[in-house]
């Protein structure tokens, strides 16, 4: 076999799948911008485009003023924030544990910072960004925890993923009774912590968020070559010159840093994490990281999900109850089939 | 064609005690790798040859000694920076699900990229040379996981040789292949050694591929360093005998003049000893 045709179509094939790629990136990019606008234009009223363009650059227009700019463009600005971040904390999580069952939602970190901000909120009457700022060490806290318990010789994926199963629903009771013992709590504050919802958003609420985006998705982003390597095993991955320990821990930092944040504003809002991951792996077909596609997926799941919450729902249900219900069956699926094999996402 | 470094770097290990948890199972041992040689390591299951290689690329820190680089520690070189010197394939590798071999192989190139680095024409043609040699070039569009264990094992060899190490510690590459692909996979080895002087240690089962391809012939035993040395002198009955606990006879191979072992069983000899389980009924 020669060398140079071999170099030729290396090359060829290397370019189609970058090509290809950046297409597919694109279309989830546009459809993501769509699902937007949509949300903006269209609730239990049209609202007409040029009204909306006039609220976006801060006119102020009768009736439009409220329903946009009051009501649906902070909700859609935080679904796609909060969005964002569990897709790309439970890809990083998948990726780093090698298996789709390792997602911070269900290894308890969700729950873990969803119930230091119920505590912080409800008993400590804190507010705003310092409540993040619990939630991320409560869910860093957790991580830890999670990771002790199951440590025996290292950690091994399975034992982990049922620790952390066993954390989360220790934690989620506790919500539970957080929020029972509240002197005036309603049954919609209870939902966001318990399965997550951008109810009553504010674009206050935004902009720890937006931070959060920023510093620990461009962490992330800078070790996405390391992480991605990790997926050959520990050992392939140290031979290639990845500093096995400096990177998970790096990784954890990032990717728990953004669940606990998007939690703090949103509740945990269910299975985002989860399955984001697995669903751009689908559409990616093993075409370089998944960092991004699952960002996008996760942005589209919070943004749709509330969406049918909302309006297409016989009744309103908060969008983790609707992420919730797509997730579930998908959790059992894996669950069955990880007797037989555990799969990256 | 990309330019291998020719001078070859030296690989020590010195009085080096390592283990898992609280076990140590290398105890004191001692190796100086040949700089530009194929050396060979043999010895028992679970004598510690795999976890001397995983010692000797970093993956285990040791307890006592240490491991040296042209003189220097491992540990205090950077990561990446000791990934373009020291190539390790695994014993058994795993791949990720659905990745495809070219994808693979190209993970090889990772050490040779930085941050933003972007891939270059020098990572194709490392990519392309290594499919080449392993003849796996055909396979390049599969996924890894739809290959027979032979096809896989000769693309992780190209993944490691598209890393273009001066060293390369190879555990166990001729499993899963049948003789013509093992004998292809050594002379692949000796080609890369000969052309590159690319140093070259791996973990062999077969006693007699390894005196056959080996310059330095290392028999390990109980995590110790046994005997090692040329093939002819390492190779012996004694050795055998101590080493895996085997009768055998030694004669010489007629095309490679180097050491063969034949093994000595209890049954299907001209005169047939007594067996030292009674026969049924
Ligand atoms: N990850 C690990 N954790 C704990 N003990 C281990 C681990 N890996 C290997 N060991 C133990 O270390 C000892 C040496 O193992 P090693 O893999 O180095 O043997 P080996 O010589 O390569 O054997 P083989 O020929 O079977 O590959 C064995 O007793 C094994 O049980
Ligand atoms: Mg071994």
């Amino acid at each position: 076999m020669l060398l140079s045709p071999t170099l030729d179509s290396i090359i060829d094939n290397r370019r189609r799948r970058a090509r290809r790629r950046s297409l597919v990136i694109g279309v989830l990019a546009v459809l993501l911008v769509a699902m937007f606008a949509l949300t903006l234009l269209l609730g239990q009223s049209f609202t007409p485009p040029e009204d909306v363009i006039r609220v976006l650059l801060g006119e102020q227009v009768a009736g439009a003023s409220f329903t946009v700019g009051q009501l649906r463009l902070p909700r859609a600005v935080l679904s796609i924030l909060a969005g964002l971040s569990f897709g790309l904390g439970g890809v990083a999580f998948q990726i780093m544990l090698r298996n789709p069952l390792a997602s911070p939602d269900i290894i308890g970190i969700s729950s873990g910072a969803s119930a230091a901000a119920v505590f912080a909120i409800v008993v400590l009457s804190l507010k705003g960004p310092l409540v993040s700022v619990i939630a991320v060490a409560a869910g860093l806290g957790v991580a830890l925890l999670v990771y002790a318990l199951s440590f025996r010789n290292g950690v091994a994926g399975m034992r982990l993923i049922l620790v952390g199963i066993g954390v989360s629903a220790m934690l989620d009771s506790f919500i539970a009774y957080v929020l029972s013992r509240a002197p005036a709590w309603t049954l919609q504050e209870a939902m966001r912590w318990l399965t997550g919802s951008v109810n009553g958003a504010q674009l206050s609420d935004a902009l720890p968020l937006v931070l959060a985006v920023v510093a620990f998705g461009g962490l992330l982003a800078s070790r996405a070559r390391d992480l991605d390597a990790l997926k050959l095993g520990d050992d392939t991955a140290a031979a290639l010159g990845v500093g096995v320990v400096r990177t998970r821990v790096m990784v954890i930092v990032a990717a728990v840093g953004m669940i606990a944040s998007a939690t703090a504003v949103a509740g945990p809002i269910a299975f985002v994490a989860f399955l984001s991951g697995p669903i751009a792996a689908r559409i990616m077909e093993n075409n370089g990281s998944l960092l991004i596609p699952s960002a996008l997926i996760g942005a589209m799941l919070v943004l749709a999900g509330d969406y049918c919450g909302q309006f297409l729902l016989p009744s309103r249900y908060p969008v983790g109850v609707v992420t919730g219900a797509l997730g579930a069956p998908y959790l059992i699926f894996l669950i069955v089939r990880a007797n037989r094999t555990a799969n990256s996402p | 064609m990309t330019a291998y470094p020719m001078t070859a770097c030296s690989l020590v290990a010195n009085r080096v005690s390592a283990g898992y948890g609280d076990t140590d199972i290398l105890r004191g041992l001692d190796l100086a790798v040949p700089p530009g040689k194929i050396t060979a390591i043999v010895g028992a299951n679970a004598c510690g040859k795999s976890t001397l290689l995983r010692t000797m690329s970093r993956l285990i820190s040791p307890r006592q000694g240490q491991v040296l680089l042209d003189g220097k520690s491992i540990h205090r070189i950077p990561s990446r920076e000791l990934a373009r010197t020291l190539g390790l394939l695994p014993q058994s590798p795993v791949a990720p699900e659905g990745i495809t071999v070219a994808d693979l192989v190209s993970r090889g190139r990772h050490p040779h990229q930085g941050l933003f680095s972007r891939w270059t024409r020098k990572d194709d043609e490392a990519v392309a040379a290594a499919l080449v040699a392993t003849k796996t070039v055909a396979l390049a569009e599969r996924p890894v996981d739809e290959l027979s264990g032979g096809q896989r094992q000769r693309v992780w060899i190209a993944m490691a040789l598209a890393q273009q190490t001066e060293i390369l510690l190879l555990d166990e590459p001729t499993t899963f292949l049948d003789i013509s692909h093992q004998i292809e996979v050594l002379d692949l080895l000796t080609d890369l050694n000969r052309a590159r002087g690319t140093t070259v240690v791996m973990v062999l089962h077969d006693l007699n591929l390894a005196a056959r391809y080996a310059d330095h012939l290392v028999a390990m035993a109980g995590g110790r360093l046994h005997v090692s040395g040329k093939p002819e002198d390492v190779l012996t009955e004694q050795h055998v005998r101590e080493v895996f606990g085997l009768e055998s006879r030694i004669i010489v191979d007629p095309t490679s003049g180097r050491p063969i072992m034949l093994p000595i069983g209890r049954h299907r000899m001209v005169t047939e000893q007594v067996s030292t389980i009674p026969p049924a009924g």
